[in-house]
Parts: C-alpha cells; sequence; structure tokens
C-alpha cells in the first residue's frame, strides 16, 4: 500500500531550481534509494517529503493527509510520531549521553524515564551500541555515532524514516555496517526508508531506486 | 582463472581423488561456476603429462576416479610462478558501452536510456549480491565485494557519462 507520495513538487533557492517537478511514491515497508548526482536535489526531495521543508507548488500525501496543506503544528506532531531521521552527522546532542539521545523522542512525546531508557537499550542492543550507552557521542567512533542515530530514529517505532546520507562520513566497512543493521531492522519492524545516497554500494541495501537529475525525479519502476 | 593451478595449489595439501579435488574446488571457488567432471580429468591427465603431478596410488577397481594424484617439485615451483605472477589488469577499452552511449546519439535515439537501462540492471546485480553478502561468510563477503567493487566503478562511469551526454552529442555531431 502506498505510504507517502510526492507530485508535481517545485522548489527554488533564489535562481537555483532545486526541484523541478518532482515526483514519487513510497510504499509501506519498502527501503527506496533516492540516488543522482551532488546538487541535483536529493536532499530538498527528501526534506519536502518529510515536511521538514515546504514546496513551492506541487503536494505531498501521507496516507490521506495532505502535508502540504497542514499548519505547522500538525506537521511537527506528524514528524515526531511517525517518521524517523538519520543524517550524515551532528544529529546527536553532544552534552547528553548516548543513551539519553536515544531515549529523547521518547521523553519528548511524554513517556516515563524508565520505560523510555528501558525500551532505548533495546534499540541500542540491536544496533551493537550498548557499548556506548553512558558516554557522550563526542567519545564514539564515526560508526557507533551513526549506529545510535539509527536506534534513535527507530525508537519511536516510526513507518517511515529518512536517512540522508547516513553513511557519508564513514569508510566503506562502517558504512556497510550501518546499512545492514539499519535495513535488517526496519524490515523488521515494517519501517519504509527513504534512503538518499550517491554510493551504488549503499544504494544495494534498497528494494529499488529513484534517480533525481536537475530536480526531476525518475521513478525506475514507475516508467517502466 | 586458471584451473591447473588452482587444483596444483589444493594438491599441495595432500594426494587426492579426481572427486575429491572437484569437492574442494567448488567449495572454494566454484559458488557460481562448479567444475565438470570431464574438467578435471582432462586437467589432471595435462598436468600429469607435463610432470606437475604424478599418480600416487590406485584403488581397486578401474576407471579415473581410482586414481588418486599427489603434486611433484615442478607442480610446487610452477605453482609458485603462478602466484608470484601479477594478473594482467584488464584494459577495459573495448567498452560495448561506449559503442552504444554513441550510436544511441548518432542515430538521435535516448542515450540517456541506454544508461539508466544499464545502471538499474548493474543496481539490480549488486542487490543479488549484496543478499548473498549479508547471508553468508567471509568467503562470500569477499568473493561479494570484489564484484560490487567492479559493478561500483561502471557505475561511476555511467553517472559521469550521463552527465556529460550533452558535451558528447556535440562531438559526435561533428
Ligand atoms: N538552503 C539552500 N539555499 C540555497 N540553495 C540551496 C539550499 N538548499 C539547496 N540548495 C541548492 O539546490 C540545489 C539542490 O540541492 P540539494 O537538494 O542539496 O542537492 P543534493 O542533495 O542532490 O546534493 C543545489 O544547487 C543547492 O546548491
Ligand atoms: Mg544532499
Amino acid at each position: 500500500m502506498t505510504l507517502l507520495t510526492a507530485e508535481g513538487l517545485y522548489k527554488s533557492f533564489g535562481k537555483t531550481n532545486a526541484l523541478d517537478g518532482a515526483g514519487i511514491s513510497i510504499r509501506e515497508g519498502e527501503v527506496v534509494a533516492i540516488m543522482g548526482p551532488s546538487g541535483s536535489g536529493k536532499s530538498t526531495l527528501l526534506h519536502c517529503l518529510a515536511g521538514i521543508l515546504p514546496p513551492d507548488s506541487g503536494t505531498v500525501t501521507y496516507r490521506d493527509r495532505e502535508l502540504t496543506t497542514m499548519n505547522d503544528g500538525a506537521r511537527s506532531e506528524l514528524r515526531r510520531t511517525e517518521f524517523g531521521f538519520v543524517f550524515q552527522f551532528g544529529q546527536l546532542v553532544p552534552e547528553l549521553t548516548c543513551l539519553e539521545n536515544v531515549a529523547l523522542p521518547l521523553r519528548l512525546s511524554g513517556m516515563k524515564r524508565r520505560d523510555a531508557e528501558r525500551a532505548s537499550k533495546e534499540w541500542m542492543a540491536r544496533l551493537e551500541v550498548d557499548t556506548v550507552a553512558d558516554q557522550r557521542p563526542g567519545e564514539t567512533s564515526g560508526g557507533q555515532g551513526q549506529r545510535v542515530a539509527v536506534a534513535r530514529a527507530l525508537v519511536t517505532s516510526p513507518k517511515v524514516v529518512f536517512a540522508d546520507e547516513p553513511t557519508g562520513a564513514l569508510d566503506s566497512l562502517n558504512g556497510e555496517r550501518v546499512m545492514h543493521l539499519l535495513t535488517t531492522a526496519a524490515r523488521e519492524t515494517g519501517a519504509a526508508v527513504v534512503l538518499v545516497t550517491h554510493e551504488p554500494r549503499v544504494a544495494a541495501y534498497s528494494d529499488r531506486e529513484v534517480v533525481v537529475r536537475d530536480g526531476r525525479s525518475r521513478d525506475v519502476e514507475f516508467v517502466r | 582463472m586458471s584451473i591447473g593451478h588452482a587444483l596444483l595449489g589444493l594438491l599441495e595439501g595432500g594426494p587426492r581423488h579426481g572427486y575429491d579435488l572437484k569437492r574442494a574446488y567448488d567449495e572454494r571457488f566454484g559458488h557460481d561456476r562448479p567444475l565438470h567432471y570431464g574438467q578435471v580429468y582432462s586437467t589432471l591427465s595435462r598436468l600429469l603429462k607435463n610432470g606437475f603431478v604424478s599418480e600416487a596410488g590406485v584403488e581397486a577397481g578401474d576407471g579415473p576416479e581410482r586414481k588418486r594424484y599427489a603434486i611433484t617439485d615442478a607442480g610446487v615451483t610452477d605453482v609458485e610462478r603462478w602466484l608470484g605472477t601479477p594478473e594482467k589488469p584488464e584494459p577495459y577499452l573495448q567498452n560495448t558501452l561506449y559503442a552504444k552511449v554513441v550510436l544511441a546519439l548518432l542515430s538521435g535515439r535516448s542515450a540517456t536510456e541506454v544508461l539508466d537501462t544499464q545502471r538499474s540492471a548493474h543496481l539490480g546485480t549488486m542487490r543479488d549480491l549484496t543478499r548473498r553478502k549479508t547471508d553468508g561468510d567471509l568467503a562470500d563477503q569477499l568473493i561479494c565485494d570484489f564484484a560490487l567493487f567492479h559493478l561500483e566503478a561502471d557505475l561511476r562511469w555511467l553517472e559521469l557519462t550521463a552527465a556529460r551526454l550533452d558535451k558528447l552529442a556535440e562531438e559526435v555531431a561533428r
């Protein structure tokens, strides 16, 4: 079943047309790679899909709800409850321990500290980073930090995980470990993953790919 | 892959029957392309003729499958020479894809389509290899990574060419 659909997205920054009529459709539980050269509009497309950035025109629909016409409060509520996010780096709060970072989204939803930390520990074990629970993000390796970020993205049982170059700052072995654990966990929980990457070996963890060129997306499966 | 050298290398561990050798080869290197018995015996008889292996006992009964083979000193020298000689790097100059792109441009067809179709096929294969790698052991991982890195190189070329199509179209039109 289709979960998330974008149609006819346009977005410009000054004179740059970052999106020029892009569209994409994400089904429940699938892992989709958004590929394309640097500057082609991949991140902009992801931000519009996730309701982080409003497009100039076009629609984004999650289930039967249109993100583009929702008010800010409803949109951030949707992001908090239905979506998870992993970025290239810099997403963890440096002052908190890794465990507190993972627990943060649950705490923000009003869960009690003990319950939040218990659930977080389970996710950290699944991502093989329970050993760094009491360390601060700055004290972990890049690969561990990204796996903590994945645990944080998954801890709320989101329906969609948005990952923008999640392995971009890692060497290939660590990058593949992150991808393996992320896609395995997502498949087990039924979460869809929207993965922006320009690396083919990372994209190979997906079920299918959508290519963005000059702000226009080409959905391989839909073209055929 | 030089099957003769691979069999010699396996015989360095001790004498074996032909069917033993085939099993050992398939297990380590023949996951995607197991040897035929015919191949094993014709290779062994060539190695025997060249003095790289010798017969090391025959069991009761007849037929080639009864014989055990052992590596000779000349065989060991030959394996050593093979291991010490680098494989010739592929020249990669007979590029069918490049020819397809140019011919598409020359005939006014879509070269982007050619590139996209190929990219999609490459990624499909990469997905299969990734799946096999994540389900497999270290040997699977190394074998699949070898293929994955090569396919990735092709994909990089496809992307680069896609980015330069306008320029190439101009040059081809001249
Ligand atoms: N906040 C911004 N301000 C100005 N230009 C931007 C901004 N975000 C993106 N762009 C421009 O939009 C285009 C697409 O960017 P982006 O979506 O980040 O591409 P990608 O993720 O594929 O590298 C680029 O030319 C980029 O410079
Ligand atoms: Mg980007």
